[in-house]
Formats: structure tokens, C-alpha cells, sequence
């Protein structure tokens, strides 16, 4: 009797040992801002797919959000050098991650939208972008954004661009009858588009500019922008903390000339960019 | 709870469809499973050496990799294309790597049943002077159906499940999308997965009850 | 049965069907290989540009050997406790006690019949409300992972145990072993032997498994090979593709390979008193095992 007592216990023992084995967690902060205080670490979320934006490249991204991400969250810590994780954030993982406390803050080509922010607190902008076409260099149908009427136009998970097109304002812009097509992301919406699986991609300017650079010839920009596009930082909801610590941070990145300079290192290249020349006005950390 | 009778319409839609695609790709895969079989015992070389590299390339590909190399590469970059409509053209998409992947198995499984067919039956079939195909078809595969309804039962439930990776290859209707998109509004719901996993169970036992009935009162008796 | 057996030694006729059938068929698989070929010509898919990223040293170093090493550690940490999972409840079903034997019979037929990718998006979704804000990717997957392949191998053992004769355990209480001793001293030796290739076979199921992680964003070979080179290198997802697919095809074939060896060795040895058992839903038969169900 006693030999099964042990078995059984062995057997509840050895469940529960795999089980938190495969388990863990970490201690918590109140805000992102007390973690860089006091730990001086972070997982930052960005694009692992934009080029321009954040791209991937060796064991960390590169690109304009992901220069601004090193600026502010250096700031946040007072200065000192910190310990960085960077997690991929697509865009439709961006809400779903915030409140996980899978990451502790996103730069991500994350437009700040009223819808958004019910679910997500927004520092800055800091910068502002505007929605424009990209369409294949040989197609001559398209030239102005209303001709996207009937044309099929890529809808990548959890963007918002498409909206501006097919929906009346306020959240869209055009309120045109144009068909969606799916994909998980915007590399994969240009994919498409090369691939004759759709007529338009349909979002940022900045975005478009860094994958037209990668093909050169292939594909063109209409240069028409139609929309503005707040960029913003996201935090959980609610760290109102760190949300002023951001604007902060982002404030004097303006003012000390390294917003301009990180902008012309990604953008200068690209036709009809030109680099932020003041602030954009705060959208106030609620 | 509520939240599972809030969204109950959209996760029943989405689970149609994973009961749609299980329908016309476990056809197919059968279909295609039959053909390999064929092909891997076939007397010629060349047929046998092709339906044992399918067959050994496939099933050791992860279905995750040739959902979304039929959706991102042979559509988008090879242009393979359905149907005009996006997500039709997807659903086809989904529908052609599922089948593709399944049918290996179902092949394998098959021909392990060939294997369990005597001797004596494939001689005699000879001796009466059939032909390869017509042995084949008259003789060994009607056995070795037989010896793996079971297990073909199990390809069968294996593959409903594996429709749920359908999101890998850009088709955003069936339940597994469904659900991460309701967990993005709602966070998550208990309620909501366990709805859908009873909803499986519903479609995946009977299958398993219905093939292991049939695999014992068609069993060849030996 | 040999396949061989199913066509005579040809005569003249017999020998001109199968000449003709092998030329058809050449020519069929020619024309379908060209096909692809040319389909995947036109797009430019053979362009050296395109290529060029394989043969540098970087893409290797930075995109897909740290890709290769998140599957392997997946695959690894679940592995590991897959076999735990499987251990202990496969024993627990074979429990004397009918509570424990129930339960775990209930938990595991109902994480073997969990469509796996819903369990990995409910665990990843679950976790953070349970264990506070984190990184739950690797955590989910490896979760996910165990539960399900854990539960197919609980049935594995349950075979293997019950494969070894009654005549063993008989015997064995018969000299005065414990029920513990019976177990660890006669049963496990002689159904681990039993088991292992169905053990393998299953494992090659999890390892392919792992690439369900690239839904969830955990950085694994098929998120490094398919979506961020392609993103890094414009055009190369045709080739990444391949070069991945090749990586996963030879790693699995090689699991696969080790299981075969392992059943034949099996089959030959005087070792045990059973005979290697065959995966849940297999067909028994020597080289039936593979990839495992699915």
C-alpha cells in the first residue's frame, strides 16, 4: 500500500515539476519607465519586416523606428546603456503584446487612431507620415488614389490603412468600393503586388519608401499623400508615466537636432520625403 | 460565458469552414494517397523512385512551411492563381497544400495495409494471370483498404486538425483565426476555447468510432 | 511481403508493357518537372541575384543557423518534457488505483484530440493573465508541444507495458518483487525497448511541430528563413523556401532513419520478449514507422 502511496505521490510530483519547468516568469514593475529606472533593461518591440523602418539584420533590427526606440529608451534610463530585447511586433500583434506584457513598448509604424486608444496609451507622435499608392512600375491604370475604385488593394492584419480608402471619414478618408485582399504583413502585401495578387498597396508613405528602395524599377509611388498618419509610441494602457517620459524624450530629440539627422540617415534617399522640421503637437498621455 | 454567446455566429462560420476544407481535402488526399501507393509499387523504377521522393520530402516538411509556400510562393510569386477573388483563391490555396501534405500519409498508411496483404493472394492473382494494375485494383488494394480503415481513420482526424494551420497560408476564416482574433478583443476566454474544442470533438469522434466500426466488421479474416 | 512480388519475372510481352510504362512514365515526370521549371523560370526563380544570399557566409550566421538553434530548442524542452508528460501519465493509466486511472485516460484523450495550433494560441493567450505580463512564445509553444505529444506518448508506454507477456509479471511477483520492483526491474526494461521507435517516430512529429511556432512569433527556423529573408533580401522567398525545406527534410529523415535502425535492432535482439509496438493509428508492419500520424 505504501509503495502505490509513493507512486502516486512521484506521479503529482513529477507532473507539477514539468509543468512550472515549462513555466517561469519575472518580477514586475509599475511602469516601463521604473523597469529602465531601476533595471535598465527592456523588450522593445518593432517591425522585423520593414526595410527603412525595422528590418532585421543580424542579431538585432535596423531602421528609423528602431534609431528613435534607441534614443527614448535610453532617455527613460537617465542616460545610461540599456540592456535591449527586441521582439518582432507585427501588426496585428501590436494590442495583443502591449497587454501581455509580451513587450514593454512598441515603435512599430504604430498609427495613433481613436480606436486604438481605447485599448493602448500613445506617447508622442513623433513623427508624422502620410498614406499613399504603391502600385506595380508598368501598371498605368492607377494614378490618383480615387482610381483604387474596383481594384484589389492589400489589407495586412491588423493595419489600418485599407480603412482610409474603403470607409467614409472619421475613420476612413475615401469611402471607395475597393476589394481587400488579406496578408499577415506588409512584406507580404508587396509580395502580392509583385506577384499580380493584387493592383495597390495602400499605407505610409515611409513604409512604401522603404520597400520601393529595395526594388528599384519595380515598383512606383503615386506621391499623392492623403492622410496623416500620427506615429506614435505604444505602452500599456494606462502607464500615463512613462507616457510623459516619452513625450519628454521625444520633445528633446527635436530639439537637439538627432530626429532630423536619424530621418535623412533612413529617408534621405527617398523622392518627396523630407525630414521633420518641428515637433508634432502631443496627443496627451490618457 | 457570455463572451462565447457574443461570438458563438463567428466561431460557428469559422469552424464550417474547417469542417469544408476537411471534406474536400480528405477526397483528395485519398485520391492522391491511392495514386502514390500505385506509383510506389508500380514494376517501374522511375514511378517507384518518384512516389518514394514525394512521399519522403513531404511528410518531413512541417505543414506550416507548405501551407505558406503555396500561399506566398506558388501564388504570389509563381502566380498560381484560383480564382480572382482573394479569399477564394486562398481557400484553393490552402485546399492544394493540405491535400498535398495529407496524401502523403494517406500513401504511407496504405501501403504499410499492401505489406499486410499474404503473399499467396498477390501468386495467385499471378497464376490466374492478372495483370499488374488489375491485381492491384482487384485483388491487394480492396484488402488493404480493409486492414486500414483504422488507421486511415486517424490520417482522417489528424488532418481536421491540421486544417486549423489554414491561417499559415493566408486563409482568414477558419476557426484558429477566429479565435486569436476574438481573444484580441476580448482577451482570453476560457468559455470560447472549450466551445470550440468540444465543437472538434464532435466532428473528430464520431470519425474515430465510425472507421474503428468498420475497420472490425470489414476486418479480412486470416 | 516484398512489393516485388505483386509483378512476374516479366516474359517478351511483359517486358515490353513494363519498357513502355517506364517511358511513359519518364516522359509524364519530364514534362512535369520541365513544366514546374519553366513556370518557375519565367518568374526568374533560377536568377542568380536571388540566390546569392545562400552563399554568404552572414545569412547563414545571422538568419538561419539562430532560427535552426530556436527550433532545435524548442524541439528539445519539449522533447523533454513530452517524455515526462508521457511517463507518468502512460504509468498512471495502468495504475491500480481506478481514480487515477481514469483521470488520466480523461486528460489524455483530451489533449490528443485538441487541434494543437488551438491549444498554442489559447496557452500563449492564457499565460500572461496567469503568470503576469512576459514573453510566453517559447513558453506556449513548448507547452503546447508537450501536452499534446506528451499525451500520444502516454499511450506509447501504455502499449509498450502492456506488450511485455503477463507470463513476466507473473513470474516476477511469483519470486517475491514488490509491485514497484515488478515495474522498474521487468516491465520498463523490456517496453522502453519496445517502445522506442514509436518514440522516435513521434518525436519527428513534435520537431515538425515546432514550425507552428511562426504563427505565434517565436523566432524559429521558418520565421528566420521564410518571412525575414525574404524581407531582408527582396525576392529570395522561392529560394529561402527551399533551403529551409531542406534543412527540415534532412532533420527528420535523419530521426526517421534512427527509428528505423532502432526497430530493426529491436526486431534481432534477445533482449526483450516483445516485439517493437506500433505508433497509435500505425499499421503493424516493419517499416510502417515514419513520420509518425501526421
Amino acid at each position: 500500500m505504501r509503495a502505490r502511496r509513493v507512486w502516486a505521490a512521484l506521479a503529482v510530483a513529477a507532473t507539477a515539476a514539468s509543468l512550472t519547468a515549462c513555466g517561469g516568469g519575472d518580477e514586475s514593475y509599475s511602469s516601463v519607465a521604473e523597469k529602465l529606472e531601476k533595471a535598465h533593461k527592456v523588450v522593445v518591440g518593432t517591425k522585423w519586416d520593414q526595410p527603412g523602418l525595422g528590418l532585421k539584420k543580424g542579431s538585432e533590427p535596423e531602421g528609423f523606428d528602431v534609431d528613435v526606440a534607441k534614443y527614448v529608451v535610453k532617455e527613460l534610463a537617465g542616460g545610461k546603456d540599456v540592456d535591449i530585447t527586441w521582439k518582432e511586433s507585427a501588426s496585428s500583434n501590436r494590442e495583443a503584446f502591449l497587454a501581455n506584457g509580451t513587450v514593454d513598448i512598441i515603435f512599430a509604424s504604430y498609427s495613433i487612431t481613436e480606436s486604438r486608444k481605447e485599448k493602448v496609451t500613445f506617447g508622442g507622435p513623433y513623427v508624422l507620415a502620410h498614406q499613399d499608392v504603391m502600385v506595380r512600375s508598368d501598371d498605368s491604370a492607377i494614378s490618383k488614389p480615387t482610381d483604387l475604385a474596383g481594384k484589389r488593394i492589400c489589407q495586412a492584419a491588423g493595419s489600418n490603412s485599407y480603412k482610409r480608402i474603403t470607409d467614409p471619414p472619421p475613420d476612413g478618408e475615401l469611402n471607395l468600393d475597393a476589394q481587400l485582399v488579406g496578408a499577415a504583413t506588409y512584406s507580404e502585401c508587396v509580395s502580392k503586388l509583385g506577384g499580380n495578387n493584387l493592383d495597390a498597396v495602400t499605407t505610409d508613405d515611409l513604409i512604401l519608401a522603404g520597400f520601393a528602395g529595395q526594388a528599384p524599377g519595380k515598383f512606383k509611388i503615386l506621391g499623392q499623400p492623403f492622410t496623416d498618419e500620427k506615429y506614435g509610441v505604444g505602452l500599456k494602457k494606462g502607464d500615463t508615466k512613462t507616457c510623459e517620459a516619452v513625450n519628454a524624450a521625444i520633445g528633446k530629440m527635436y530639439q537637439d537636432g538627432t530626429m532630423q539627422q536619424i530621418f535623412t540617415k533612413w529617408f534621405g534617399q527617398a523622392q518627396g520625403l523630407k525630414a521633420p522640421t518641428g515637433v508634432p503637437t502631443f496627443e496627451g498621455c490618457s | 460565458m457570455d463572451d462565447l454567446i457574443k461570438y458563438a455566429p463567428a466561431l460557428l462560420a469559422g469552424f464550417l469552414e474547417n469542417v469544408k476544407l476537411s471534406l474536400i481535402c480528405g477526397a483528395l488526399a485519398l485520391v492522391l494517397g491511392t495514386i502514390l501507393v500505385s506509383a510506389r509499387v508500380a514494376p517501374t523504377p522511375v514511378l517507384r523512385a518518384a512516389g518514394t521522393l514525394y512521399v519522403n520530402i513531404v511528410r518531413n516538411t512541417p505543414l506550416t512551411l507548405v501551407l505558406a509556400f503555396s500561399s506566398l510562393g506558388l501564388s504570389d510569386t509563381i502566380g498560381l492563381i484560383f480564382s480572382d477573388t482573394p479569399s477564394t483563391n486562398s481557400f484553393w490555396l490552402v485546399v492544394l497544400g493540405l491535400s498535398a501534405y495529407t496524401g502523403a500519409f494517406v500513401c504511407e498508411t496504405l501501403r504499410a495495409g499492401i505489406n499486410t496483404v499474404p503473399l499467396g493472394q498477390a501468386e495467385a492473382a499471378r497464376a490466374i494471370g492478372l495483370t499488374f494494375l488489375q491485381s492491384l485494383r482487384l485483388i491487394i488494394l480492396p484488402q488493404a483498404f480493409r486492414t486500414v480503415i483504422a488507421p486511415l481513420g486517424s490520417v482522417m482526424i489528424a488532418m481536421i486538425k491540421n486544417s486549423t494551420v489554414a491561417i499559415a497560408g493566408g486563409y482568414l476564416m477558419e476557426s484558429a483565426f477566429v479565435m486569436k482574433d476574438t481573444f484580441d478583443d476580448t482577451g482570453v476566454s476560457i468559455p470560447i476555447f472549450i466551445g470550440l474544442v468540444i465543437a472538434f470533438m464532435v466532428v473528430t469522434m464520431p470519425v474515430g468510432f465510425l472507421t474503428n466500426r468498420l475497420a472490425s466488421r470489414l476486418a479480412v479474416v486470416r | 511481403m516484398s512489393t516485388n512480388v505483386l509483378f512476374d519475372a516479366p516474359g517478351p510481352r511483359g517486358k515490353l508493357r513494363n519498357a513502355v510504362l517506364t517511358v511513359l512514365s519518364v516522359v509524364v515526370l519530364a514534362a512535369a518537372v520541365y513544366y514546374v521549371y519553366a513556370r518557375f523560370d519565367a518568374k526568374g526563380q533560377w536568377d542568380g541575384e536571388i540566390w546569392k544570399p545562400f552563399l554568404d557566409a552572414s545569412t547563414w550566421t545571422e538568419y538561419i543557423i539562430p532560427g535552426l538553434l530556436g527550433t532545435l530548442k524548442a524541439a528539445g524542452l519539449g522533447a523533454i518534457c513530452a517524455l515526462i508528460f508521457g511517463a507518468v501519465f502512460g504509468l498512471a493509466r495502468l495504475s491500480d488505483h481506478r481514480w487515477l486511472r481514469v483521470v488520466a485516460g480523461a486528460i489524455v484523450e483530451t489533449f490528443r484530440a485538441i487541434p494543437l495550433l488551438l491549444l498554442i494560441f489559447f496557452l500563449f493567450y492564457l499565460a500572461p493573465s496567469v503568470f503576469g505580463g512576459g514573453d510566453y512564445s517559447l513558453v506556449a509553444l513548448v507547452a503546447g508541444l508537450t501536452l499534446y505529444n506528451g499525451s500520444v506518448l502516454a499511450e506509447v508506454v501504455r502499449a509498450g507495458i502492456r506488450a511485455v507477456p503477463p507470463g513476466q509479471a507473473e513470474a516476477a511477483q511469483a519470486i517475491g518483487l514488490r509491485k514497484s520492483q515488478v515495474m522498474r526491474l521487468v516491465l520498463l526494461p523490456q517496453g522502453v525497448t519496445a517502445m522506442m521507435p514509436a518514440i522516435v517516430s513521434q518525436l519527428v512529429v513534435l520537431l515538425k511541430d515546432t514550425a507552428l511556432g511562426y504563427i505565434i512569433a517565436y523566432v524559429d527556423l521558418l520565421n528566420m528563413g521564410f518571412k525575414l529573408i525574404p524581407a531582408v533580401y527582396f525576392g529570395s522567398l522561392i529560394p529561402a523556401a527551399i533551403v529551409i525545406g531542406v534543412i527540415y527534410v534532412g532533420l527528420n529523415m535523419s530521426l526517421s532513419a534512427l527509428a528505423n535502425w532502432l526497430e530493426r535492432r529491436t526486431r534481432r535482439s534477445h533482449r526483450t520478449a516483445v516485439q517493437p509496438i506500433i505508433p497509435p493509428g500505425g499499421v503493424g508492419e516493419p517499416e510502417a514507422t515514419g513520420a509518425g500520424v501526421v
